[in-house]
């Protein structure tokens, strides 16, 4: 057992990938760096904090992408979002099996302002353009930054979302909505609450992620794998009826929990019995539990 | 950020590829280490976010030099912070991946 969480970016690809079959699009060597973070006098890298390039995953060809949350929270900049959008295009052409995202970013990096923005939106675009050409591209969120802002919108723009309980997964972030809201609303320093809001187990039940397994890289690899073949039998494309059954589901999420106070009552409104446990149940415990509670919009 | 540079000579091992380790986070630093006809040098090039360190990088880099004794190699660092005791680690991890030997 590797742990996903504990691992860099490049530690996940090289876990995640066939031994010695990753090539790297735009390796570090060729310095394809920040033009903004210059002009403000902060530290660059030479990947600008994500790994883009092709593999092999138990003997299938993918493309494959891994920010690295500790350059600047995984953000997205000019540079980064072009090599995920890049890598998108590119596989469109390449007719890979599958794309996977291993997402660890606060969302847009907001040094690059309009840029950053746009890159976040360019890459929301390529995700749909890659789904619309046949290939199922998955969303893996496991890190300890979590997957938040455009970026969270990028991982539920993919067909599914892989994610451990230690992992998290929203679009405003616990400080910004006490920021915003008050601490009445929500109290970013109460770690319990944050991981009952966000993290992998209240999204595997509300029907967010699609599936939910241990902090380790083999279990995240075998998870993408399964979730790109159901996508591919299922039809990749984002469909006008997929929306549809995915706005329906909302409404009625909406309608039937949008008075709650925390997410132990909207655990009790899915049939859970003993809503306490389930921050403290082990991961195949909790799936046994969650699969006949859970919200199924999304297969 | 302050940018240093530091020039070797007189190294032996040579190396075939290029690779990077470690992450531009707080306290710690990425080396870049790729292979480049240097006439037999190692050339070091450091951007900090830290002010005012040179002669312990140079301190830090001599002692490197004197580890490994590179030669045609180019390290690049990008530092946020990082203890001189890291960046030993960083730059023996670095050369560790691309010749698989222990210092």
């Amino acid at each position: 057992m590797s742990s996903y969480q504990e691992a860099t970016a490049r530690q996940r690809i090289a876990g995640m990938c066939d031994a010695g079959s990753f090539t790297e699009f735009l390796p570090p060597h060729l310095r394809v760096v920040s033009p903004h973070l210059h002009q403000l006098d902060a530290p660059v890298s030479f990947d600008d904090g994500v790994v883009v390039g092709s593999g092999t995953v138990n003997g299938r060809r993918v493309f494959i992408a891994a920010q690295e949350g500790g350059f600047m929270g995984g953000a997205v900049g000019e540079v980064h979002g072009a090599k995920l959008v890049g890598m998108l295009q590119r596989a469109v052409d390449e007719r890979v099996e599958a794309v996977l995202l291993l997402l660890e970013t606060g969302g847009v990096r907001l040094h690059e302002a309009n840029a950053g923005l746009i890159a976040v939106s360019e890459v929301m675009r390529a995700v749909l353009d890659t789904r619309a050409a046949g290939i199922p591209v998955i969303a893996l969120v496991g890190g300890s930054n979590g997957c938040f802002g455009g970026m969270g919108i990028v991982a539920r723009c993919t067909n599914g979302v892989v994610m451990s309980e230690e992992s998290r997964l929203a679009m405003s972030g616990p400080e910004v909505i006490e920021t915003a809201g008050g601490v009445e609303e929500f109290d970013a320093r109460d770690r319990a609450l944050v991981w009952r809001v966000t993290g992998g187990k209240h999204r595997f039940l509300t029907g967010d992620a699609q599936a939910v397994v241990a902090d380790d890289i083999d279990a995240f690899r075998d998870a993408a794998l399964q979730l790109a073949d159901a996508a591919r039998t299922e039809g990749t494309p984002l469909t006008l009826e997929a929306l549809e059954a995915e706005q329906r589901m909302l409404t009625s999420r909406l309608q039937r929990f949008g008075e709650l106070e925390d997410p132990l009552e909207i655990w009790e409104g899915l049939g859970v019995e003993r809503p306490q446990d389930v921050p403290l149940l082990e991961i195949d415990a909790f799936r046994e539990l969650a699969e006949r509670h859970r919200e199924g919009a999304k297969p | 950020m302050e940018n240093l540079r530091f020039h070797f000579s007189g190294g032996q091992r040579r190396i075939d590829t290029a690779r990077l380790v470690g992450v531009v986070g707080s306290g710690n630093l990425e080396v870049l280490i790729e292979q480049h006809a240097l006439g037999g040098g190692c050339e070091i090039e450091i951007s900090t976010a830290a002010h005012g360190f040179g002669p312990i990088w140079e301190a830090v880099m001599r002692d490197f030099h004197q580890r490994w004794q590179l030669a045609d190699v180019r390290v690049s660092i990008n530092d946020m912070g990082a203890t001189p005791a890291v960046v030993s680690l960083r730059l023996d991890q670095a050369v560790e991946s691309v010749t698989g030997e222990p210092a």
